[in-house]
Order: C-alpha cells, then sequence, then structure tokens
C-alpha cells in the first residue's frame, strides 16, 4: 500500500520500509471491512487538519514562525490553526531545548492534549540534547520524558524539513486505525514504566 | 585613569590596584559598601551604571568583580572582592544602590553560593529551590544521579531568605514573603504565547492593577558558561548563536574580539568590514522580527506578513555566504569563515532599495493607528534614572534619553570610522521604545550603504595556530548587540580551555525591570510593555 500526501509521490519519501512496516503491522489481523473505511474517512480528515500547540523554547520556535509566514506557508497544508492551548491542539512540536525546569511543565502540557496525540521532536536538543550534552540542566532528548513519534534534525532544521516532519506524521496518521487503537494509545504512566528516568 | 586610582587611594587606604585595559580595584569586602556608594556619588566618578557582577571560583578563593560605567564621564572600573570561607562564604550586596545588582547577585548566589548581606531577595535564579550544589564552582559534581530529571512538578516556595546585618555586626537569616499574605496572585507562563519564550510571571494584582510582578526564569538555562569551560576557543564560539538568536553575529562578534586582543591577533580590514556589515543586517532582521511579533501581541497580526518579508530576504543574504539561516556559525577567531557570497553587493543593494518603502509601510499600517496609540503611549514609562539603575541598555535604554549605544561610547572594530545617529527619545514609554527600533532600521541601513560599495580585497582570514593558548589574564569586552550592552568576560589560566566564561547578557535586566514599570498598570497592558523590552529568553538564561 503506497501512503503519500497529495503533494508528493511516494518515490520521493526517504523511508518507506518504515512506513510499510508500520501498515504491515497494523493490517497483519485482517481489517474489518466498514471499520476500515471509516478508520480512511476519517484520517482522510485529521491528517489534512493537524492543529499545532503553539511550544517554543529557543531558536527553533522562531524557524516555526517563518513556517506559518507567508512564504513557507503552512496554511497550505491545513496546519496552521496554531492552538495556544493544549486542550485544543492535535501536536506538540517540541521546538528548542527541554531543561530541567521545563520538563514537568511539557510533560504536563502532553497530558493536557487529547487523544489521539502526537509529538515531534523538532530540532538537535529535542532529539538528543544536541550541542547541550555536556550540560548539567539539559533532558538529553524530550523522549525521556514523553513519546515521540517524529524526530526531526538539525539545529534548526529549516522551515521545508519542519514542512517534511509535519507531512511524515499525516503520513502516519494516515495508515492508523483510528476505532479502539490510537485512541487507546500507549498511556503516560506506562510509558514512564517502560522508561524510568534514572536511566537517562 | 590616574585621577581616578589616586581618589580611591586616598579615600581606601585598603584598596590595591591592578592596571590593565580597565582598572581593577581589590577592595576587602567589609569596605566595599562604603566604597561603592563613593564609586556612585562622587562628583569625578559617578560610575551609575553597573554593568554587570562576575561570580568567580579561584580555588582558594570566591569572589565576584564588579564591572561598573560611568555614563557621564564614559570611564570603566572594576571592582574584586572576594572571600575565602568556601563552606558559607558571604559579601556584602549593593543592591540599595544599583536596583539591577538584586538579580545581578541572585546569579552569583545560584552559580557560585556566594550570599549577599543585606540583599532583599536571595532566592535561586535560575535553578530550582532543591538543586544540589552550585553548578559554577570548579568542584562542582555534575553527575547526573546528583541532579536527575524532576518527575514531579517543582516545589514552589512563598518565601524569600535574607540575610540582615545587625548593628553589632552579626548576620541574621529571616525568612520574607515574596507576596503579602492576601495578595492575589496570577500565574503567567512558562507556556503562553505572549511571553516571547518560556519566561513565567507570578503578577499579584489588586482588582485589574498590577501589584508586584515576581519574574521567575531558569526555563530556558542550559548552562552555556560551564560548558564552556570545558571547550577550547574555537568550540565556545558556536553558543553565541544559540542565546540571543537574533545577535548571533554581534555576538560572535564579541567573543572573537575578546579572544583576538588576549591573543594579539590582528584581522584584515576585509573582515572587520563583513562583520560590520553582518551585524548590521542582523540589527535590520532582528528589529523586523520584533516588530512583527509585537503586533501580533497587540492583534495586528497582518503586520508579522509584511515584516517577515524583508527578514527573509535578509537571511536569504545571509544564507548564500554563511550557510544557514540562522545559526551562522560565521566570525571565526581571526576573520571570517568564508568569503562573500559573489552576488553579496546585488543582494544587499536590492534589500536597500526596497527597505525604505517598507519602514514607510510599517508606519501606515501601526504607527500612527489609533489603537496602537491608545495601547502604546503614555504606557510603561522608564525614567532616564531608572533605566541607568536597572542597566536598561539597547534601544530600551535609548527610548529612556540614556545614550547607551556602545558603538558610539567605545567604538569597536571600524564604527568610529562611520557615520550613523544614535537614535535617542525622551518619552520613555511603550511607543518610544518601538519608534526607537524603526529609526534604528534606518540607521543600519545607512551604515550599510556607506560600506557595501567599499569592501576592501584582501584575505578573510589570517592565519590563527589550530591549538590555541591563551596567555594567563582577564579580559572584558562589550558590543553593541540587537537588544542591548552585550559583554564577555573571559579569565585564561593559560591552557587551552577557558577557565571562566562569563557572558553578560542584555535581556536579563531587560526582563526584571518589568516588575518595576508594570507596578501600578493594568494588567492588560503587561504583554505590551513586556513586548516593547524586547527580551529573549534564552538569551537572560544563557
Amino acid at each position: 500500500m503506497e501512503v503519500t500526501t497529495k503533494s508528493m509521490p511516494y518515490e520521493a519519501w526517504k523511508d518507506n520500509e518504515y512506513i510499510e512496516k508500520l501498515v504491515k503491522e497494523l493490517q497483519d489481523n485482517g481489517t474489518n471491512v466498514v471499520v476500515g473505511s471509516l478508520d480512511k474517512l476519517i484520517n482522510w480528515g485529521r491528517s489534512n487538519s493537524i492543529w499545532p500547540l503553539t511550544f517554543a523554547t529557543s531558536c527553533c520556535g522562531i524557524e516555526f514562525v517563518s513556517l506559518g509566514a507567508a512564504r513557507f506557508d503552512m496554511a497550505r497544508f491545513g496546519w496552521e490553526v496554531a492552538r495556544s492551548s493544549p486542550r485544543q491542539a492535535d501536536f506538540i512540536m517540541v521546538a528548542g531545548t527541554i531543561v530541567h525546569r521545563m520538563a514537568p511543565v511539557l510533560r504536563r502540557l502532553y497530558d493536557q492534549l487529547a487523544e489521539p496525540k502526537y509529538v515531534i521532536a523538532c530540532g538537535a536538543c529535542a532529539v538528543s540534547g544536541g550541542p547541550f550534552k555536556k550540560s548539567y540542566h539539559v533532558v538529553m532528548g524530550c523522549d525521556q520524558i514523553i513519546p515521540v513519534d517524529v524526530y526531526l534534525p538539525g539545529c534548526p532544521p529549516r522551515p521545508e524539513a519542519m514542512i517534511y516532519s509535519i507531512m511524515q506524521l499525516s503520513r502516519k496518521m494516515k495508515v492508523e486505525r483510528f476505532f479502539g487503537v490510537v485512541n487507546r494509545k500507549e498511556k503516560q504512566e506506562d510509558f514512564l514504566k517502560a522508561h524510568p528516568i534514572s536511566e537517562c | 585613569m590616574a585621577d581616578i586610582k589616586e581618589k580611591i587611594s586616598r579615600l581606601f587606604p585598603e584598596a590595591t590596584f591592578e592596571d590593565g585595559e580597565t582598572l581593577l580595584v581589590t577592595i576587602p569586602d567589609a569596605k566595599w559598601h562604603e566604597m561603592a556608594k563613593t564609586l556612585r556619588d562622587d562628583e569625578d566618578l559617578k560610575f551609575d551604571f553597573l554593568v554587570t557582577i562576575v561570580g568567580m571560583d579561584w580555588v582558594e578563593t570566591l569572589g565576584a568583580i564588579y564591572y561598573l560605567t560611568s555614563t557621564t564621564h564614559n570611564t570603566h572600573i572594576s571592582v574584586k572582592v572576594t572571600t575565602t570561607d568556601r563552606v558559607n562564604p558571604m559579601l556584602h550586596s549593593v543592591a540599595d544602590l544599583w536596583a539591577i545588582a538584586t538579580i545581578f547577585e541572585r546569579e552569583v548566589y545560584d552559580f557560585f553560593g556566594i550570599i549577599f548581606i543585606n540583599n532583599p531577595d536571595m532566592r535561586r535564579l535560575f535553578l530550582s529551590i532543591d538543586w544540589k550544589g552550585f553548578p559554577l564552582r570548579k568542584d562542582y559534581d555534575a553527575s547526573p544521579e546528583t541532579n536527575p530529571v524532576p518527575t514531579d512538578n517543582e516545589r514552589q516556595s512563598d518565601f524569600t531568605d535574607t540575610y540582615v546585618e545587625l548593628p553589632d555586626g552579626k548576620i541574621e537569616k529571616r525568612q520574607e514573603r515574596v507576596f503579602q499574605e492576601d495578595d492575589f496572585v496570577v500565574n503567567i507562563g512558562p507556556q503562553h504565547p505572549a511571553t516571547h519564550g518560556v519566561l513565567r510571571f507570578r503578577t499579584a494584582v489588586d482588582g485589574e492593577t498590577i501589584k508586584k510582578i515576581d519574574v521567575y526564569m531558569g526555563y530556558i538555562h542550559r548552562g552555556i558558561e560551564k560548558i564552556c569551560e570545558q571547550l577550547t576557543y574555537p568550540q565556545t564560539l558556536h553558543f553565541m548563536d544559540r542565546m540571543d538568536y537574533f545577535s548571533a553575529h554581534p555576538y560572535h562578534h564579541c567573543l572573537c574580539m575578546t579572544i583576538e586582543q588576549a591573543a594579539g591577533i590582528e584581522i584584515s580590514r576585509r573582515a572587520q568590514v563583513i562583520r560590520v556589515l553582518m551585524d548590521e543586517l542582523s540589527r535590520i532582521a532582528s528589529h523586523c522580527l520584533f516588530i512583527g511579533t509585537y503586533c501580533m501581541d497587540l492583534g495586528a497580526t497582518t503586520m508579522l506578513f509584511y515584516t517577515l518579508r524583508v527578514r527573509e530576504q535578509i537571511l536569504d543574504i545571509m544564507e548564500r555566504t554563511c550557510g544557514a539561516r540562522m545559526t551562522f556559525n560565521y566570525e571565526c577567531i581571526g576573520g571570517v569563515m568564508q568569503d562573500l557570497d559573489v552576488n553579496f553587493v546585488k543582494d544587499v543593494k536590492e534589500l536597500l532599495a526596497v527597505l525604505p518603502a517598507n519602514i514607510k509601510e510599517y508606519n501606515k499600517i501601526f504607527t500612527g493607528n489609533v489603537i496602537a496609540k491608545n495601547r502604546l503611549e503614555g504606557v510603561g514609562v522608564l525614567s532616564n534614572e531608572d533605566a541607568r539603575s536597572w542597566s536598561i541598555t539597547g534601544p530600551s535604554g535609548r527610548a529612556s534619553g540614556w545614550a547607551c549605544d556602545v558603538r558610539k561610547t567605545d567604538p569597536y572594530s571600524i564604527y568610529g570610522e562611520l557615520d550613523f545617529k544614535e537614535i535617542i527619545r525622551h518619552e520613555g514609554d511603550s511607543m518610544a521604545r518601538f519608534k526607537v527600533r524603526m529609526e534604528e532600521m534606518e540607521q543600519s541601513a545607512h551604515i550599510i550603504e556607506q560600506l557595501i560599495d567599499n569592501i576592501p580585497e584582501g584575505e578573510i582570514c589570517v592565519k590563527v595556530p589550530k591549538v590555541l593558548k591563551l596567555p594567563k589574564g582577564h579580559w572584558f569586552r562589550t558590543v553593541e548587540g540587537c537588544r542591548g550592552t552585550f559583554g564577555v568576560y573571559l579569565e585564561s589560566d593559560g591552557t587551552v580551555n577557558p577557565y571562566r566564561l562569563k557572558l553578560v547578557p542584555p535581556c536579563l535586566p531587560l526582563a526584571a525591570v518589568v516588575d518595576h514599570i508594570t507596578r501600578g498598570e493594568k494588567i492588560a497592558d503587561l504583554i505590551t510593555i513586556g513586548g516593547s523590552m524586547d527580551y529573549i529568553v534564552p538569551d537572560m538564561d544563557r
């Protein structure tokens, strides 16, 4: 099954093995015709109107502002509805370094997002700590606190890269099974049990 | 300088002197407060601008170096105060003389554990109350087990410690409330779209009127100063891009100049011209983004699209030369990394051609607007004296009538030869701060106009040894960033790594003063006042 968006041919994606593996996993047990068709319909709508939370701690946030302005214009893809309240947003773009003091705040924001929710780790700091690897106050990657769907490297990533990462997210949404699966995603407590902070 | 030295040694025979670019006076702690008062109030000295307090750990002693500037005589001085007690180090506070010292001393306490006697607020500034150890001390245990990533919400306290000196010389520790017991406190931030980053205001309100704001920082404190101590000099440079990401070029310029001065490197004229061109281009880009986001805070979203148009044009110019849109890492020790793009001159001229029309357009859309006028004029007034006392530099300081442009007061690089006007306004309100930036864009364009046709030929980077060792010593240098005076204090012990690299961000005072200027204003004006100061949170937190 070729999963792609309207604006990009399937061959142009860099990591099709990953999405094919995901599709295979999801379809292993077969799909109910009715539920499957409904899934497709809902996912078509969901994947074309992903609303971000306005969340930025540092440099990457400024590139996110550029993404919203006229030149890169994320409104073309239906992402322009940046919400200031996590309760109305679909995903967090963790744009910038997460430090110790910010960590509980980010986790609370993630908790406040309505299911199904997604996270993009945007920039080297959010992916792994980046240039601040040796710091005493930086969390080495936001995946230690919250589960991450798409990793976006760069320092900061160009707006084009940000577009690519959100398109990847929308591709992921397209193949997900909405009924009974993403609405019952891994709970935060389970995630924390699987990723104890002390090991990091 | 000789007069200052003579005068101080007459009044304070205990003081010892060390000559250098800036005179360094060492004084015992017992005499420090008295001397600070003289330095500030004496007619011949008048050191009314506290640039920074550099906390230091020399292993056998802990201490602080105060950098002072006289705005009337344009002279500089530094004062060193030390203590040998490492368990319970105490110095006397000067918070009653310079308002900004309250925050600077809290920073030193946070990093070095030095307690300042008589400071009204001795809480940690960037780190949480439960943080173990003082990170910038040389014997700090940086292992993640000591201070793990917190899983629970941070413990909050409504109390602050103060250490008061009693008349008999004893020090008494007291607990004071941050707010009054019956205050109604509203929390704004850290995740708030209009605080320009992750800054938090704990705001005590009386109805709609603001009584007091507790500015809570550290949500993006990354410990850059400590990391730099483990890196070689060329490696420290790239952090300058990531503090105030709009002033990446001026900040790089400052650190490069400090290291070049210490190593005795002369750079070519071509490199100097390129650096100044980049500084001014980034100043225009920075002010453009300020105008856009500031108007967006006020609800005028359209302006963002207009101003980002010019900014994108500048970013394109920079990208073609530096290879990146934001974190350039362009200036290096000895010059600049790459030569200018072949189309640089043409591109810049195109920018200069469209800029006046754009500025005119911004003024037409926003500056004369009735709503904008009502919301900005006479709101958040900062007087000239307060601007000096709170160390508010840059466009915000100049809006209060203080001529604090480092390009004029201490011309560095080739600024001395250039013709440009220092924009000064006297109203001190939000509108003045907005207009100063608007006019500064024109002046920056004027500087670029003078240079763009006269870029001399020559090498872009002189030969610098791969492993750069600096001689023992210390250096301090300031430049005019896009938001104010940025300084670098560098101390070397003769090895390849800096012993201490203190970065002096202009945004820390800009955020600290919000408490002072919003008192008595309406809470609805808090965002416009804060926005007009134009602070960048990663810059103040470092």
